[in-house]
């Protein structure tokens, strides 16, 4: 890694970018299209003394980063679509021990085995409610070979930070995309770690002026529990009414009330554009190509908004654009996922069309366009 | 007022726990918890690490680092602690269904891996915590709630389920025999590799009743007239040895462990630099 830029897969950039973020422990089940992930991170993480761990299944892939995370480590874990459904579960108890993780999912065709190698964004909304009960949700989507780079250090310092479970929602398209990369060095990066702190006996409650509990690693000296039945501030089991709603109430908070921090999203030629295509991941190649298009005959403006975390939703900034522009098309390859998002914040504002497709191939500049002439 | 041993191993404010009357899950925690202290471990470098089920709540009695997990995935849990940290103590504690049935698969790898983890299987041949249903422990013909007309699954033998998948200590005790267990643990802790103790219990509420095992004093006394150690066992002769069940180690051997093997690696690799 002698020089800054090289040229990368987006699954090589994403591995990259978590050794970049302080990653040493990575526990994974191979499974396309997301193997590159597994497959760097064993030959890179024995390099700067981290640890990697191929699991007998996806299950305990999660559950070993956890088990490392417990341990002080920045800790990640890859999928894909099935891999994806056999992780919620844990997903679900990294929420409410709170415990620092990394989940990517590099997204596939499905339901079930569906098509294992080609393009999808199926799996929008189980990012957000895959695991039982209510939780606190972020998930981050990059459209490129860079952003898998730089987004992956984001979702580290998110995790670390607000001692949550993030989820990179990689598709096919960049999780396979060939383009050049800047390998920024962490010196350059802003770096966040955990709150570490002296927590004798409160395991879990919030210090003044912290937003979550601080966190002592295993072995430490502190010798505390970490369940993932609801409990109170030192960490044990209750039943108690109000200590439970209390304490799903902070974790629901602690990114409902941060979400202007969290809420990444980019705004291409929307000012004056008549349609503005919504779209997120890999579709927003398809999307810019239809701009370029579009651009270079006598055609209506088009806009891009496109979400960077697509969980939490970047509603506000959507609404005023929806506001301005005649009409929004969602592009998704799915049957419209994001498109019940995209509804339910514009409302009324302006007409709300879709495209997606699901056939294993990719939407094309020229399915947009055509689509656009169709519905404006 | 609590032993010096409870005082000093146990979150006694936690007690009394939420075990039945006659359950034999106290002993067996109280044994890992002594064969730690014969141990001479240093308790902030102990984690025990557990799943889910009426075993897995010794985890929060325990005053080390505790992790109560989900369903089965606790020995996946302490594998990511313990390749994380191999100076850490990792015992995990599990139950029948917990280690075999939703947990089995992680159970056989971490065998295969010989990852220095102490796993102590707490075995009452039933599932309790949600009421009396047949596990892969519970004997051929006996019943449960979902097993009203006899089981017709064969069970696990635990040991030798372990063994064949490559742990490299494989032991079994019973909540009666109590120095016995407390010295097997002892020995699993000490053992550089997987190792694995299966220990008998007893649930006088679920599996006893419905399989009319009388109280729990007449269960405690089936185990001390059933369970043979098995260096006496040798003595005996097979028609005395019917019905019995073998206790003590059941098999060791020597291999390189997971956790070393993977630190020569990185020093391969340069990454201890």
């Amino acid at each position: 890694m002698a020089t800054r830029f090289h040229l990368l897969q987006g699954n090589e950039a994403c591995v990259e970018g978590a050794i970049a973020a302080g990653m040493k422990f990575y526990a994974g089940y191979p499974i396309t299209p997301s193997t590159e992930i597994a497959e760097r991170s064993a030959v890179r993480l024995p390099q700067v003394g981290g640890k990697f761990i191929q699991m007998e299944d996806e299950i305990a892939g999660i559950a070993a980063a956890l088990g490392a995370s417990v341990a002080g480590l920045k800790a990640m874990t890859a999928t894909s679509g099935p891999g994806f459904s056999l992780k919620q579960e844990n997903i679900g108890y990294a929420s409410i021990a709170e415990i620092p993780i990394v989940i990517v999912d590099v997204q596939r065709a499905g339901p079930s085995t569906g098509l294992p190698t080609s393009p999808s964004q199926g799996d929008y909304m189980q990012s957000k409610w895959g695991t039982h009960g209510d939780h606190p949700v972020i998930v981050i989507s990059p459209s490129s070979v860079q952003e898998c780079y730089n987004l992956t250090v984001r979702c580290f310092n998110m995790a670390e930070r607000f001692r949550v479970p993030v989820i990179f929602l990689m598709d096919e398209i960049v999780g396979h995309l060939r383009e050049g990369c800047e390998l920024i060095p962490p010196e350059e990066l802003e770096i966040n770690n955990r709150i570490e702190g002296n927590i004798t006996g409160m395991t879990y409650a919030v210090s003044e002026g912290n937003y979550v509990p601080e966190f002592a690693a295993f072995g430490e000296g502190e010798r505390y529990n970490v369940t993932g039945l609801f409990h109170d501030d030192t960490g044990f089991p209750t039943n108690d009414n109000t200590i439970t709603r209390n304490q799903e109430r902070r974790l629901m908070d602690k990114i409902r009330m941060r979400r202007d921090r969290i809420m990444q999203w980019e705004e291409k030629d929307c000012e004056d554009a008549d349609v503005i295509i919504v779209c997120y991941g890999g579709t927003a190649r398809s999307v810019m190509g239809a701009m370029e298009e579009a651009s270079k005959m006598d055609f209506l403006k088009i806009g891009m908004f496109r979400p960077i975390t697509v969980w939490p939703f970047p509603e506000k900034a959507l609404e005023k654009l929806s506001k301005k522009c005649k009409h929004i098309l969602v592009a998704e390859h799915n049957n419209g996922q994001m498109l019940l998002e995209v509804q339910r914040v514009v409302k009324d504002n302006c007409p709300v069309s879709f495209i997606g497709k699901i056939d294993g191939t990719t939407l094309t500049p020229d399915d947009i366009l055509t689509k656009i002439t169709e519905v404006y | 007022m609590p032993s010096k041993l409870i005082e000093k191993t146990m979150r006694v404010n936690r007690l009394p726990h939420i075990w039945c009357p006659g359950c034999g899950h106290g002993i067996l925690m109280r044994d890992v918890a002594q064969a730690i202290e014969n141990c001479g471990l240093d308790p902030d470098k102990v984690v025990i690490v557990s799943g889910i089920g009426c075993s897995s709540r010794a985890a929060g009695y325990m005053n080390y680092n505790t992790l109560h997990t989900t369903h089965g995935r606790a020995i996946a849990f302490a594998t990511g602690v313990k390749l994380a940290n191999p100076e850490l103590t990792v015992i995990v504690i599990t139950g029948d269904g917990d280690a075999t049935a939703i947990g089995g698969n992680h159970l056989i790898h971490a065998c295969r891996r010989n990852i220095d983890l102490t796993v102590v299987v707490f075995n009452n041949n039933i599932y309790g915590m949600t009421g009396g249903q047949y596990s892969p422990t519970t004997p051929h013909g006996e019943k449960g709630t979902t097993a009203p007309y006899g089981n017709i699954d064969y069970n696990f033998d635990i040991p030798k389920l372990a063994e064949s998948a490559g742990a490299t200590y494989t032991a079994r005790g019973t909540a009666f025999h109590v120095p016995q267990m407390i010295k097997l643990i002892e020995n699993g802790i000490k053992h550089h590799g997987f190792s694995l103790i299966e220990g008998l219990s007893v649930c006088p509420t679920y599996y006893g009743r419905k399989n009319k095992k009388g109280s729990a004093v007449d269960m405690y006394n089936w185990q001390k007239e059933n369970c043979i150690d098995a260096a006496k066992a040798q003595k005996m002769s097979a028609e005395e040895l019917e019905g019995k069940i073998l206790t003590g180690e059941m098999s060791r051997c020597e291999k390189p462990e997971y956790t070393d093997m993977y630190m020569e690696i990185i020093r391969k690799c340069g990454g201890d630099k």
